[in-house]
């Protein structure tokens, strides 16, 4: 492998316990007064998450549609995923157009939207959780801007999440470097700083080096790293493209690096975790969700899928 | 002169990170080919000798009679393929070939822009995949057999609605897989920069000949343009000439569906300003911002956004919106095959509806079910001045944005045509 990990980042330090929603909260009240995007410090909570693994191993984040396959279920399955090994938890709030995913996320969502989730629910859920493990939430920029983007960052905040994912607001979008949506507040990525909430950016094979510069000068958390040219759901192969990917960003930035998209198993996890500071695996997640016959045994598919790939990552 | 990438608040770039450098790229050679005497003049020449331009602008006078006012009907229906999209086809197709991508991709709702994408692919030497909701595979049939006779693959989507949003969520995800080697030709001016503005751009040459075309004849500006709004296309086409010159109306018309009240294709007079397909623009959306399905007899309109322009011409007040139902698309399909030999896309139906509806402010409402499927065609007595919505010797131009063989079943079955 041509790409090493960096060694910890001194402001995370690995024996510093995890902090508290509580605490988070006081960190939204000091980000209030924050002008323009602090460099660290606005998810202590997921910084500690990816400097306690890393000198063993990648952080490990498995990703569910919240809401999927119901409410209650879902509910189960995230202190399933926290009881087998997860680092950190990634929950899609569902979309009616979710334009960056593939059929198994896009069926999840459908099956959630049906049963009525909104995105109150999925907030509830991060909620219920977050003591037990830092959280972050994928949405879809329309249903950010519905509910009000400082509403919804605010409520994030509030609910323990520290970090947003959103596929469909790039960089320039979110900085306001074009007419932003929230100019007057400097931009929908500062709007979210000054609610204690971190905007991920997310950097792909595509990516030029100009787009990297922006991805690091704009890493509050952790960069998601697309490790395929395309939407998510399981591959064959991972990452072809990937190593080069992350070489260029670990020149321009000591952020942590997660990867995500196509990682469906065991051995793929470690393949990636080699290379990389989180692993997130979401479809083969969700795809044993969907298949499973009840929610014990969905519960029993994610325990199993979390801990073997947790097991991987481990001894990778 | 660099692309406009937003319209007041409208527009904007909101895809996947992924589709970023793509259309950085498609933005640069955009602009390099505006300036290009070759590329301009290869585009003329296409249009001209293939597409069939100009096309006539006709004065319908017993349309006329009919609604107290010159009438004259833009014939982008008697454009190559049989609507306006060839125009914008024609333009993209050859920036595809010049930026060396051989893969062509785009989404279709009534099938015309499909169709289009499918002869300027076929054209110009081209590979072409036109994704089309399963919904609008079996009401446009027709469409559907063309496109593989130009040699093109139609993927039907099955997922949501499974009409235009659909094909056009289903294309993204293509172009975010295939993106180094596939162009993506958007057949509306919706979609994320430097789209709106490029489409608006090669549609712009229906205002333009409209402008001259009618100069000649009347030696005046027209009062009114009208055309129908699904994304937009054939009106900001016909619209943009026109922009400037205040005393000239704009008016689009949207799917008002079963009625305002009810399901519609109408987010200009019943949404909310929001994000879909990579443009913040008004949008058919529920209190959480899951976008609605829209209605529309008519597959072209039957689309819960619209175009970023549109929305930052109805909010400073340029542009006027209104909408027509179904029912009324219909009773205008007819009417103008009776009254001029002219049978109009229903896409296209929507605009005539609108120049033969009466003053009254009334906008049209849900039908009850006693009504649906029975239609009054409206002014079938002697003109009355009363029941006009123009002045007497306004100068009013239709955009025909297309025709309707495609049509002919579907809306032939609703009005009982069929024996």
């Amino acid at each position: 492998m041509s790409v090493r990990k960096l060694p910890h980042r001194p402001e995370a330090p690995a024996d510093k316990p995890p902090v508290t929603p509580d605490a988070a909260a006081t960190a939204e009240d000091q980000g209030q007064t924050v002008a323009t995007l602090p460099a660290r410090g606005l998810a202590p909570r997921l910084a500690h998450a990816f400097a306690a693994p890393r000198a063993q191993r990648a952080a490990l984040i498995p990703y569910l549609t919240g809401g999927h396959p119901d409410l209650q279920t879902s509910d189960r399955l995230i202190a399933t995923l926290i009881d087998a090994g997860a680092d950190i938890v990634e929950l899609g709030i569902p979309f009616s157009d979710p334009i960056a995913d593939g059929p198994v996320v896009q069926q999840s969502t459908h099956a959630a939207l049906s049963a009525g989730i909104t995105p109150d629910d999925v907030l509830g859920l991060a909620a219920a959780h977050s003591a037990a493990a830092p959280f972050v939430l994928l949405t879809y920029l329309n249903s950010v801007l519905a509910f009000g983007a400082e509403r919804f960052f605010t409520r994030a905040a509030t609910a323990g999440v520290e970090a947003l994912v959103i596929p469909d607001l790039p960089l320039d979008e979110a900085a306001g470097r074009t007419v932003s949506l929230a100019r007057e507040a400097g931009g929908l990525a500062a709007l979210a700083a000054g609610a204690g909430v971190s905007l991920v950016p997310m950097a792909t094979p595509t990516s030029t080096d100009e787009r990297l510069e922006l991805v690091a000068a704009a890493a509050t958390s952790f960069v998601y790293c697309v490790a395929v040219t395309g939407v998510t759901g399981a591959r064959a192969e991972v990452g072809a493209e990937l190593p080069a990917l992350l070489a260029r960003l670990r020149q321009r930035t000591d952020a942590p690096l997660a990867v995500g998209f196509g990682i469906s198993t065991a051995e793929q996890a470690a393949g990636v975790a080699g290379l990389a500071d989180g692993v997130i695996i979401g479809s083969a997640l969700i795809d044993a969700v969907t298949r499973a016959a009840s929610p014990d045994d969905a519960c029993a598919a994610a325990r199993s899928l979390v801990s073997a790939a947790s097991e991987a990552i481990a001894g990778g | 002169m660099t692309i406009q990438t937003r319209f007041g608040p409208y527009g904007g770039r909101f895809v996947p990170e992924t589709l970023i450098p793509a259309l950085d790229e498609l933005t640069a050679a955009y602009e390099e080919v505006r300036e290009d005497a070759a590329f301009q003049a290869e585009l003329a020449y296409l249009l001209a000798d293939y597409a069939g331009r100009p096309t006539p602008l006709f004065h319908a006078e017993r349309l006329s009679a009919r609604c107290g006012a010159t009438i004259l009907l833009k014939r982008e229906d008697l454009c190559h393929t049989g609507a306006h999209k060839i125009n914008n086809v024609l333009g993209q197709a050859l920036l595809a070939k010049r930026m060396g991508k051989r893969r062509v991709i785009a989404e279709t709702g009534a099938g015309q822009h499909g169709v289009a994408t499918a002869t300027a692919c076929a054209l110009l030497d081209l590979e072409c995949v036109v994704y089309m909701g399963a919904e609008d595979v079996r009401r446009q049939e027709l469409n559907v057999v063309r496109m593989r006779l130009l040699g093109a693959t139609v993927v039907p989507v099955e997922s949501g609605s499974r009409t235009l949003k659909d094909a056009m969520n289903e294309a993204l995800r293509d172009w975010v897989t295939n993106v180094r080697e596939t162009f993506y030709v958007i057949g509306s001016v919706a979609g994320p920069a430097p789209y709106p503005a490029m489409v608006r751009d090669f549609q712009a040459v229906i205002g333009a000949e409209t402008i001259a075309q009618v100069r000649e004849r009347f030696g005046h500006l027209p009062d009114e343009i009208v055309a129908c709004v699904g994304g937009g296309s054939n009106a900001m086409g016909i619209f943009h000439a026109f922009r400037d010159l205040a005393s000239v109306r704009l008016t689009g018309v949207e799917a008002a569906g079963e009625g305002l009240d009810g399901r519609h294709g109408a987010p200009l007079a019943k949404g909310s300003p929001g994000v879909l397909h990579g443009s913040y623009s008004y949008l058919l959306q529920d209190a959480w911002g899951q976008v609605a399905e829209a209605h529309s007899i008519s597959a072209g309109l039957d689309y819960p956004g619209v175009g970023p322009e549109h929305s930052w011409l109805k909010d400073s007040g340029r542009a006027a919106y209104a909408a027509a139902t179904d029912d009324e698309a219909l009773a205008a399909f007819r009417t103008l095959a009776e009254l001029e030999g002219i049978i109009p896309a229903l896409e296209s139906a929507h605009a005539v509806a609108y120049v033969l509806r009466g003053p009254s402010s009334a906008e049209p409402t849900a039908p009850s079910p006693s009504q649906t499927g029975r239609f009054t065609i409206p002014g079938e007595a002697e003109f009355d001045p009363a029941a006009t919505r123009f002045a007497r010797g306004d100068l009013v131009i239709v955009n025909l944005s297309g025709r309707g063989d495609k049509d002919v079943y579907e809306a032939g079955a609703r009005l009982g045509a069929l024996s």
